[in-house]
């Protein structure tokens, strides 16, 4: 009974809290020779939604696990309420009022929702028995305080996602969090379940609690954010208004400052290799992600794919790869139909593939170099014997190509794992250049990548064009999609805005990144 | 000092060194068992509190007991140092002098092809726990062939081992069909299946034409003489290791060349190891899920087939049941053996040698066949977790980093 009455001050305790004040100073991380994020420096004021936008792989999720105690900064520090604080892991984080809400859940599927708010830190009868009503009683408190209405005594099992992360948002709030940090909450919800998320966050807003919000959607931003951070490459190019335009938004996220330049001949663009027409796709939710694109890649001819990120780009890579279910519409490779193939025929077809997650789809990190370099290969001469492979000839490939693209590695059997993501995207680009391809299709090319490399993959990008294969690069850096693209396509919420000539400038196709059809 | 020096450069060398370690700890702790269940050592113990000096007499009592035990496990597995004297110097008295030797190879034989079929499935990410029914269905499959079929021993022995892989590619094929095409989850499949196999082993045994006529027990019709794996040094010899031997040799070189030189078995490895790059690469995961249980299952197969026509020559209801499941064992000797074909070679070694020697030291000491069971949990249980070892030991070769939560960057 004691420790119910604790439990239940708590909770009255949260109400005369005033909300609290977090600073983020020059917080710089460290990968190895990877800066994660550089001198970042942000302030969340109380009762305030502070949105962090920015690419995927820009840095806010390590920024977010330094604020949350699971990642150590090398430099800078985190004040609270003017006073400098030290996490050592995230429980003294979540004493110090932080809650983190991650994108993957963590709660006990067939646990119910008020066993899973008080997991831990359950209130006890005697004989340490599960005070259940005193759990319940806590869980109908907080969620009428702040509109997060679910049912204590459900299973989270049967619970929807949406409810589901309310049950983390709760969980979240039953520790006393000032400052929740909500890590890309939107991307497992439907529209409607985003817009009762939209509520709940102003909800908490009003009642005090700041929220910093992590997204990379710029609609998001402006219908709920008080100020918006944005960051790309860990660094903070930008704190704005939510009132500001998303075209400005779309243009900050993807660049401004041009930091590569590609020197290109002009070509006779051939005949369309790659066809899509009227393509509509559904993502793993059932959402119509694509929703009919048609576009054609000529031979000779660098086809750029810009937009902000989740607009479409990587379901339309994947399902062009036979990765992904295409709904209607047809896609030709080199004349042939190659709509709802399977990926080993649509290689055979001749598409070249270099995935948007290379160590996922592109790798076996914990095999050779030599092995990843015959990956979709390996059952063609001259890399196999009748059902033996033929090693030889595997080693001498990996010789020739680790050499001709200048893949820095001591060894062609050290683990490809081991070499930097610059070099591993450098193996992925060789193995695909090596066979004989139609068309070659990119994704992402130089995400993450050092200068030098990024220079030597759009150098052998536009020597490919150049002999004529057809190229197709989907890209979130604006200046790559500008410098690289002989024809830039915009998409726009599942569909082509338009194609332009790159030419036409980056004020307008920011514009068209924001959905505004050019004239 | 010097000793962990030298420990740390035997870590270096990889697996191995940390397998020997994982069974000098084995054997520590099999020590402190026999201390501590042992009454004679334990009352002699007992006097220490009253006479400090009985100190000496309770460390010999102990080291008496343990040597005895560990003396008889050795013995019991490869053969007794004098005998193989008296045998050099005379050259008489072999049979018996290499009959230990013989009866661990024996054990050895299935143990091994079991679990390259084990350890195939493994490195394909695959957990085949069904491996001991497939094992079973070999050996019904064996005998049958070898007790229904007559053929000249030329054509008998390999018709019978084919048929053992068919049988066992049977059992693998059901959980394959089901998780390719069903999405079933392998482990429950394959593990439930192994019920289902060993009743119906009851049933071929009980009630169909391949039970012993005359016979109302579980016990089907002994193989034809042409359908044995005849012994290596002639059936007169009284020494058990079979023909098997070099089939368990051929496996494991199969092994070798199928995952590190054929081109199924890289995709097998990519799958395993990153099954979203394989399936990018344009691997069909369905074919590989299939051929993986037909290959799996096809050797467990041919493992309870060689048991069968080598051992028993017969299947009865407890074939391969209980404490004679090699299936399972296999499982173990895989993970001992890092799912590397030579490392499983000395898996399933180690392990018929302890079991094999166990029973002498059971019958010569008193000590129960289980203690070799401990020892061989512990070896596993230590090979499994090296960080564990290297941390008992010291060896740490390199500030360990610490996994850190990040998603986006690292790994």
């Amino acid at each position: 009974m004691k420790k119910t009455r604790v439990l239940v001050t708590r909770v009255f305790f949260v109400t005369t809290i005033t909300g609290m004040r977090v600073e983020l100073r020059g917080v710089t991380k460290r990968f190895g020779s990877f800066t994660a994020n550089n001198q970042i420096s942000l302030t969340v004021e109380p009762g305030q939604i502070h949105c962090l936008l920015g690419e995927n792989g820009a840095g806010k999720s390590t920024l977010m696990n330094i604020l949350f105690g699971m990642l150590h900064a090398e430099e800078g520090e985190i004040v609270i309420d003017g006073q400098a604080v030290r996490f050592a892991d995230s429980g003294e984080a979540v004493r110090r009022g932080i809650g983190m809400v991650h994108q993957h859940f963590m709660l006990v599927p067939v646990f119910t929702v008020a066993e899973n708010v008080v997991l831990g830190f359950e209130p006890t009868k005697s004989l340490g028995r599960v005070n259940h009503r005193a759990a319940n009683d806590m869980i109908h408190e907080l969620s009428s305080r702040f509109g997060l209405d679910v049912d204590p005594d459900a299973l989270v099992e049967n619970l929807s996602v949406g409810l589901q992360q309310r049950v983390e948002i709760l969980k979240a709030l039953s520790h006393d969090a000032e400052l929740l940090i909500l890590d890309e909450p939107t991307a497992v919800l439907t529209p409607q379940e985003i817009e009762s998320l939209m509520a709940i966050m102003r909800s908490l807003a009003s009642a005090g609690k700041s929220i910093l919000f992590i997204t990379h959607k710029l609609k998001e931003v402006q219908a709920v954010g008080d100020v918006i951070t944005v960051i790309r490459h860990g660094e903070v190019v930008g704190s704005v208004p939510a009132t500001t335009s998303e075209a400005d938004l779309a243009t900050l996220m993807v660049g401004r400052d041009v930091s590569f330049s590609v020197t290109k001949e002009v070509v006779e663009a051939g005949p369309a290799v790659l066809s899509l027409r009227d393509v509509v796709i559904r993502d793993d939710r059932g959402i119509s992600v694509v929703n009919g694109v048609s576009l054609d890649v000529n031979g000779g001819q660098i086809m750029a794919i810009a937009g902000v990120q989740g607009n479409g780009q990587t379901e339309l890579v994947e399902a062009i790869a036979g990765l992904r279910h295409v709904e209607s519409g047809t896609i030709t490779l080199g004349g042939r139909d190659i709509t709802n193939k399977t990926p080993r025929q649509i290689l055979d077809a001749g598409l070249g593939h270099v995935p948007e997650d290379r160590q996922r789809d592109g790798l076996v990190l914990s095999m050779s170099i030599e092995d990843n370099l015959v990956l979709n290969t390996a059952h063609f001469r001259p890399f196999a014997k009748g059902w033996s492979r033929n090693l030889p000839a595997v080693s001498s490939n990996a010789a020739d190509l680790v050499e001709r693209f200048d893949v820095r590695t001591t060894s062609i059997t050290a683990d490809v794992g081991s070499l930097s993501g610059g070099n591993q995207q450098k193996v992925i680009v060789a193995r695909e250049l090596s066979r004989p391809l139609t068309c070659f299709m990119a994704a992402q090319p130089t995400r993450g990548l050092d200068v030098g490399s990024i220079e030597y993959v759009h150098r052998q990008i536009v020597e490919q064009r150049n002999q004529g294969l057809g190229v197709l690069i989907v890209s979130s850096e604006l200046d790559e999609v500008l410098s690289l693209g002989d024809r830039v396509a915009v998409m726009f919420s599942g569909q082509v805005v338009g194609v332009v000539d790159p030419q036409v400038g980056r004020e307008t196709i920011g514009l068209m990144m924001a959905g505004a059809k050019p004239e | 000092m010097k000793i962990w020096n030298f420990l740390k450069r035997l870590n270096a060398r990889g697996p191995a060194a940390t397998a020997f370690f994982a069974l000098i700890l084995g054997f520590i702790i099999g020590a402190l068992v026999i201390i501590a269940t042992t009454a004679v050592v334990l009352n002699a113990w007992r006097h220490v509190f009253s006479s400090p000096t009985a100190i000496f007499s309770a460390l010999k009592v102990t080291f008496d007991n343990v040597g005895a035990a560990y003396r008889a496990i050795f013995i019991g597995a490869v053969g007794s140092p004098s005998a193989y004297s008296h045998s050099i110097t005379t050259g008489q008295g072999w049979t018996n002098t290499i009959d230990p030797l013989s009866e661990t190879l024996t054990y050895a034989t299935p143990l091994a092809i079991a679990s390259i079929a084990v350890c195939i499935a493994f490195r394909t990410g695959i957990f085949n726990i069904g491996a001991n029914g497939q094992a079973i269905l070999g050996g019904i499959a064996g005998a049958w062939a070898g007790s229904m079929v007559h053929l000249p021993t030329a054509l008998h022995i390999p018709f019978t081992l084919i048929l053992g892989v068919l049988g066992g590619a049977l059992g693998g094929l059901i959980p394959g069909v089901l998780k390719a095409y069903a999405g079933a989850h392998e482990v429950i499949v394959t593990l439930m299946l192994n019920y289902i196999i060993a009743f119906f082993l009851l049933y071929v045994t009980l009630s169909t034409a391949l039970q012993q006529p005359g016979q109302a027990n579980d016990i089907s019709r002994t193989i034809d003489g042409s359908a044995v794996l005849p012994p290596i040094f002639g059936t007169g010899s009284g020494l058990r290791v079979s023909y098997g031997l070099f089939i368990a040799a051929a496996v494991v070189l199969f092994g070798w060349w199928f995952l590190n030189r054929s081109t199924l078995g890289f995709d097998f490895r990519i799958t395993g190891a990153n099954p979203h790059a394989a399936r990018a690469a344009g691997i069909n995961a369905r074919r590989v899920i299939i051929f993986v249980f037909l290959i799996s299952g096809g050797l467990a197969g041919l493992a309870g087939e060689v048991q069968m026509a080598s051992t028993t020559h017969f299947v009865d209801g407890g074939f391969l049941i209980g404490s004679a499941g090699v299936g399972f064992t296999a499982i173990t000797v895989a993970l001992l053996g890092r799912n590397e074909p030579m490392g499983i070679v000395w898996g399933s070694l180690l392990f018929a040698a302890l079991n094999v020697g166990g029973r002498t030291m059971q019958a010569s000491t008193g000590i129960p066949l289980d203690l070799a069971a401990i020892i061989q949990s512990i070896v596993v249980l230590f090979v499994a977790s090296p960080v564990l070892v290297k941390e008992i030991f010291r060896l740490h070769t390199t500030t360990e980093a610490v996994q850190l939560a990040t998603k986006g960057w690292g790994q």
